[in-house]
């Protein structure tokens, strides 16, 4: 991540300076949320597809060494070439391998997250091979030199109205009439010959089929399959926590996916690689690799808690109702993954000192877990790492020393209730008309809102009267 | 999530140890006397435990779980021994019942303890609604009012219909519903304060939904959110006036308002 060393909350503040930003966040993931509320509605087994989506993704990660190496078999059958790979240098560098070997002046990539979690623009870029992002959104942030801020919809940080701009600058025949058909087709003039002329295409997996060796992707755009047919080489990179055991399963996870990321009740393209264009075939790739990406995953196989999050289908709909995400967008979060299931992710791949602030910058609300279509327990695990982070001795001293004081005086009753009648007593010092103004310490809440004086004395203290006349 | 609904007669004057919550305590006696009268009107004794200090929410939220396990102890102990332990309060209650078996997941004992003593732990609408089938009595009140869904309440206990079912009972009050209901104040504890700038666009959203929706009152079962929503009310020049639903139920929506002066 090229993140400069700007905290979390500087960044926080900046984007909450942004009024531009919030309402493109609000218009992406607003439409998000509406649209899946809808699909509910018309999908009252949501909470017994939710329950088997959760069985199944929970049974494959307990028999992880056997579903890989069933894939791994087929895959190989199908004649796909397998590789693994453990860390996210290792992965980007088998993918430039293999695109060198294929001599690729330029490679066409279909969005996959699972390439910006291993740095495949950068390590593209660095080799000096041209790559051409064929999402529209994944463009756009291309044409802006920036990085996905939300996993759905890459470029919702733009609202139409910079896209416009953007590709009026940037494309040979820009579009004239202010339409969203007119932008598309801008984009689509400037794509299409590149499509045809790529050497390598690269996509990731939206699901990995163990039994047939299978690779499946869904787009909106029909982008996918565009850019892995025509060029000779296809390279699907994948985490190895994508493993479906069959087709069937893949179906009953594709319903909980879709629904939950765009409320649609399927995608436009739901695509299945399996090998490599065999004889009699008109078209498909004459190579076909895929790229097992471990980076991190064996490890939160072996956490109790964090091997939940093993179960994300990454359809965005923690994000699109996180309270936090919709004030912030993406960016802020300095990981490849945002929000809630971001907040999870990013100290697995990123190290926990340096994100920290993303298990604290949540209300635990619970909405994310409500909604998330694999039942993970998001704000259960955000605590889990704001467990390691007290225990680790990453926490304020401040936050320390105030805690231990908490306790021991809430430990002692009679303390404790000297102590509320002192701060009652404090507070009231500093009201004027029902308001406690101007006080010490009370700043970062007096900042933004007002604090009720308390009243004279404390329920304790005036029950312990009132029950002496009963 | 579970919603505690039981079909069976109500217990006969079960003894009920009131968890008073300490915002309650220092801040809102009132919400505390509120609680004490709802209490004893749905047929209750009610005892206030001397012993009682905090439930350990602010150390928990933040990470420390050793802090958590001694606060979670001494709750077990001063509640452990009445038929039922109500608090006004959802997020508090809530830390008790769903969270204290994972802060005492390392001493099997105390988990066991913990999780018998949550089975017996209701936030107060719910358990006036669910256990003791209460009805409020003659409360009247002239005015408009909308309702915010606290989220652990609502999502850690299922407390949704019972506060209606109650507020519903009060002649003259209507309800006027909040776009957004069910999201997020941007309170969140010490969230609030540590993430201040964050929570204050949170809150902003949550203040233009209530405006929006016409009520003169807001009411909600935690007294952390609704400081939160008044506090910002308030600073906008609003004239929306909070309170907790225990006060309007125990008749005392002729009071001062959160933030006004007693």
């Amino acid at each position: 991540m090229q993140e400069a060393p700007v905290s979390f909350k500087l960044r926080a503040d900046r984007a909450l300076a942004d009024p531009t930003l919030k309402i493109a966040i609000d218009r992406t993931t607003g439409t998000a949320e509406r649209k899946r509320a809808v699909a509910m509605t018309q999908f009252p087994q949501f909470e017994a597809a939710r329950e088997r989506g959760k069985r199944i993704k929970n049974h494959v990660i307990a028999n992880l060494d056997h579903y890989l190496l069933e894939f791994e078999r087929n895959a190989i059958a199908s004649g796909a070439k397998v590789h693994w790979a453990s860390t996210a240098e290792e992965a980007s560098q088998i993918v430039v391998a293999l695109c060198k070997q294929a001599n690729a002046k330029r490679v066409t990539r279909v969005k996959s997250m699972l390439g910006e979690e291993i740095g495949l623009p950068h390590a593209l870029d660095e080799a000096g091979i041209e790559r051409v992002e064929t999402d529209l959104a994944e463009h756009i942030v291309q044409l802006g030199g920036d990085r996905p801020s939300h996993i759905v919809w890459p470029s919702m940080h733009r609202t139409r109205e910079q896209v416009s701009e953007m590709f009026k600058r940037a494309h040979r025949v820009p579009h004239q009439e202010e339409t969203i058909e007119a932008m598309v087709a801008s984009a689509r003039r400037e794509l299409r010959d590149k499509f045809l002329s790529a050497d390598v295409s690269i996509s990731g997996a939206n699901f990995l089929i163990a039994d047939t060796g299978a690779t499946c992707t869904v787009t909106n755009e029909g982008n996918a399959e565009l850019t892995t047919t025509p060029p000779r080489v296809h390279i699907v990179t994948a985490g190895i926590e994508k493993l479906v055991p069959s087709t069937e399963h893949a179906f009953l996870m594709l319903r909980l996916l879709v629904r939950s990321a765009t409320g649609a009740d399927v995608t436009q393209y739901t695509t299945f690689h399996c090998g490599p264009k065999q004889a009699g075939d008109r078209d498909g790739p004459e190579e076909f690799h895929i790229v097992l990406v471990d980076n991190g995953r064996t490890r939160m196989l072996a956490d109790p808690a964090l091997k939940e999050m093993l179960r994300c289908l990454r359809c965005g709909a923690c994000m699109n109702h996180c309270v936090v995400f919709r004030q912030l967008g993406g960016h802020v979060y300095g990981g490849t993954y945002p929000g809630p299931m971001g907040a999870v992710l990013t100290p697995v791949f990123d190290g926990l000192e340096q994100s920290r602030d993303l298990a604290h910058a949540c209300t635990m609300n619970g909405k994310c877990q409500e909604v998330c279509p694999v039942a993970i327990p998001i704000p259960t695990l955000l605590r889990g790492w704001r467990d390691r982070s007290w225990r680790e001795g990453l926490e304020p001293a401040a936050a320390r020393f105030g805690l231990g004081i908490h306790t021991f005086v809430a430990s002692r009753p009679r303390l404790y209730r000297l102590g509320t009648a002192i701060a009652i007593k404090v507070m009231r010092l500093f009201s004027r008309g029902g308001l406690v103004r101007g006080m010490p310490g009370l700043g970062a809440w007096t900042k933004y809102r007002e604090f009720p004086a308390p009243a004279k004395r404390s329920f304790m203290a005036m029950y312990k009267d009132s029950e002496g006349k009963r | 999530m579970t919603t505690p609904q039981s079909t069976s007669a109500p217990p006969s004057s079960p003894r009920v140890g009131l968890f008073v919550t300490c915002l309650v305590d220092a801040m809102r006696p009132s919400v505390g006397f509120a609680a004490l009268k709802l209490l004893r009107d749905a047929g209750c004794r009610v005892e206030v435990p001397e012993a009682q200090t905090c439930c350990g929410q602010p150390a928990f939220n933040s990470g420390d779980t050793a802090d958590t396990a001694v606060l979670a102890r001494r709750f077990i102990e001063t509640f452990e021994g009445y038929d039922y332990v109500v608090g006004p309060s959802g997020s508090c209650v809530g830390m008790t019942r769903a969270h204290y078996p994972e802060a005492l997941a390392d001493d099997p004992a105390w988990a066991e303890r913990a999780r018998r003593l949550g089975e017996r732990t209701y936030e107060l609408m719910s358990f006036l609604v669910d256990v003791m089938h209460f009805t409020p009595g003659d409360v009247k009140l002239d005015a408009s009012f909308t309702y915010h869904d606290s989220c652990s309440g609502l999502r850690e206990l299922g407390v949704f219909a019972q506060p209606r079912t109650l507020l519903d009972k009060v002649s003259g009050l209507t309800l006027k519903p909040l776009e957004g209901n069910d999201v997020c104040c941007g309170f969140g504890g010490t969230f609030c304060v540590k993430y201040s700038s964050i929570s204050n666009a949170v809150v902003t959203e949550k203040t233009a939904a209530i405006e929006r929706s016409g009520a003169q009152l807001l009411l909600g079962g935690d007294l952390g959110c609704l400081m939160n929503m008044s506090g910002k009310l308030k600073r906008q020049g609003s004239k929306v006036r909070a309170f907790h639903a225990a006060e309007i139920l125990a008749g005392m929506g002729k009071g001062p308002a959160i933030g006004e002066e007693d």
